[in-house]
């Protein structure tokens, strides 16, 4: 990925060339003290990063421009559907919010060292889990880093846990389009990134948002596989009819989708029922296999993986 | 560190309020902007500033998408929300070149976005400044914390959703502001439940009352509770805003107001949301 930043000047040398700050066209940069107070050339860890996860086949990203669309609940059922048939890695990058402990059911659990480094947690045979939840001291605390500090969790998850060689390695991330979504792209340059899962909610306040989420992917080169539109529409319990709680009012993913060519994976409606899987930390396709919301989930699960 | 431009432009300013939310998606934007509206409504003179410099959502909601920020002598001229200039609005939305944009800064980037916002945008006399933040406990929140620090701010208004995972986030938020020495004002609990515009049967979709108990576990005012409003989305969302939504009955006569602070009086919610403000008043000790 270029890394040249948008109001650098124009004979830009790079932020990783062994001049940056310190060329000519560096004077009167906005970022020239900050390339010349940072380590040059290319991060010595990527290799070792490379390494580690050369026995893993597929990388994905879930993103997200928007926060609270469902990013964690989709990449736990997605976890979960495709750790029946395959080995499945999810890193939890989500440093200041990490949720999927608990929407994993492994709240509790410990991090273990070993020789090899850390040992991620196993919430079946075939489905491992890292995240910062399991290091906090209680579940209450704060985790108030500054993006350096995020970066360098994100690097340890990476170059020091103790993988098994997986089919699917999935990426939780925060909103937005800052330090944990650089950062897993760039430490992610070497070993390659299968693709990126968009998700969004129908109204244009959240797909706002995930337009530039998608422009990220295109400035990052990170491929876009698709995306899910989650919570579009909601069945009541009561009267089983459906009501737009966001209200698709520019026409909802598919729009957005058919404006900048990306497909859409699927659309999976609001299901009160999803919730409360994921409070309690179990998978939705076994808990309620034959609700809309679980039918919708198996079709995008289908298609992620006829896309790999 | 010293910040006396800061503490110029917050002395015309009698309350600095920000609104927190660990977890991203519960209403934080949707709740200041109601805050902002009931406030309006009262008389009161409030400014939005929008630190989510990643996906600023402030001006779609209040229908100033497309607007522009004037450089005046005294500094940016926010963009009003009402022919009154009862509510001022500053965001990045009005910076960046068109919608598609991203935003894709570090850390430091932010920071001095965030100190340029402060200490340079002319708000003129304001009863009420909130701050609508991005989701988490990282740099913009450490910025802003640590750039009002020495001007005392008022406090923090945190808003949630009912459900367990939320609250795991929020509960971090609070510990957050506990650290940081910022005083909590209260807690919204928002999205809780939805009322089936069919049948009329109320849903919690988001489970219920979460909120209030995590406000008593954590002794915090509990400002009140606001279900999900279709009426109140369509509002956010549609881009005139001088016409009442009415989502149940789209074919019915529409309604035209002279602002969005006129229109909002129209929606249920602005019902909760003055009940919510006055609590909120009290414990600032304003009075009507």
């Amino acid at each position: 990925m270029s890394n040249i930043p948008a109001d650098a000047n124009e004979h830009c040398p790079g932020p990783e060339s062994a001049g940056a700050g310190k060329a000519a066209g560096c004077e009167g940069c906005p970022n020239q003290q900050i390339c010349s107070t940072q380590a040059s050339g290319p991060d010595p860890d990527l290799p070792l990063i490379t390494q580690r996860l050369d026995q893993t086949h597929h990388k994905l990203l879930i993103l997200s421009g928007k926060g609270g669309v469902g990013k964690s609940t989709f990449t736990a059922q997605l976890a979960f559907a495709l750790s029946q048939t395959h080995e499945v890695g999810v890193v939890d990058i989500d440093v200041c919010g990490p949720s999927l402990p608990k929407i994993m059911g492994v709240e509790r659990e410990d991090v273990h060292r070993s020789s090899n480094g850390w040992t991620p947690v196993f919430v079946s045979d075939s489905l491992s889990l890292m995240s910062i939840g399991f290091m906090l001291p209680d579940e209450d605390a704060a985790v108030i880093w500054r993006g350096p500090k995020k970066n360098g969790i994100i690097k340890q998850f990476l170059r020091d846990v103790d993988w098994p060689p997986l089919d699917f390695m999935l990426f939780d991330t925060p909103p937005g389009t800052s330090d944990e979504h650089l950062s897993v792209v760039q430490l992610l340059r070497d070993s390659g990134i299968s693709g990126a899962v968009i998700l969004t909610t129908p109204q244009e306040v959240a797909l706002q948002d995930v337009r530039k989420e998608i422009d990220f992917c295109r400035k990052a080169r990170v491929p876009i596989m698709g995306v899910v539109e989650n919570m579009s529409g909601f069945v009541c319990p009561g009267c089983r009819h459906e009501s737009a709680i966001f209200p698709p009012t520019t026409g909802g993913a598919q729009a957005l989708c058919d404006e900048l060519g990306i497909p859409l994976l699927g659309r999976i409606p609001l299901d009160p029922l999803v919730g409360r899987a994921c409070d309690f930390g179990e998978s939705f396709a076994d808990s309620a296999p034959t609700s809309p919301a679980a039918v919708a989930l198996a079709e995008i699960v289908k298609r992620i993986e006829s896309l790999v | 560190m010293s910040h006396p431009e800061i503490g110029q432009r917050l002395a015309s300013i009698k309350h600095v309020v920000l609104v927190l939310s660990g977890k991203g998606g519960v209403g934080k934007s949707s709740c200041t902007v109601q805050l902002a509206l009931s406030l309006a409504n009262q008389g009161r003179k409030v400014g939005v500033l929008d630190i989510d410099l990643c996906g600023p959502s402030i001006p779609r909601m209040l229908g100033l998408e497309g607007r522009q920020i004037h450089q005046a002598t005294a500094g940016w001229v926010p963009v009003f929300a009402d022919s009154g200039k009862q509510l001022a609005c500053m965001s990045i939305g009005f910076l960046l070149p068109n919608k598609n944009t991203s935003v894709v800064w570090r850390g430091p980037k932010k920071n001095a976005m965030i100190k340029q916002f402060l200490a340079d945008v002319y708000w003129g006399d304001l009863d009420y400044l909130l701050i609508d933040t991005p989701p988490g406990t990282s740099d913009e929140h450490l910025a802003v914390v640590e750039y009002l620090q020495e001007w005392n701010p008022d406090g923090a208004v945190i808003v949630t959703t009912p459900q367990a995972v939320a609250l795991a986030d929020v509960k971090k938020e609070i510990n957050f502001c506990t650290k940081v020495g910022l005083p909590l004002l209260g807690l919204i609990e928002n999205m809780s439940g939805f009322v089936c515009p069919h049948c009329a049967e109320c849903t919690n979709v988001f489970s219920t009352g979460g909120g209030e108990g995590l406000a008593k576990h954590m002794d915090i005012p509990f400002l009140g509770r606001a279900p999900i409003d279709p009426n109140l989305v369509m509002l956010l969302e549609q881009e005139d805003k001088t016409v009442v939504p009415n989502v149940n009955n789209p074919d019915a006569e529409k309604i035209v107001t002279g602002s969005i602070v006129e229109t909002y009086q129209h929606c249920e919610l602005s019902k909760i949301f003055a009940t919510i403000t006055a609590t909120l008043e009290a414990g600032l000790g304003e009075t009507k």
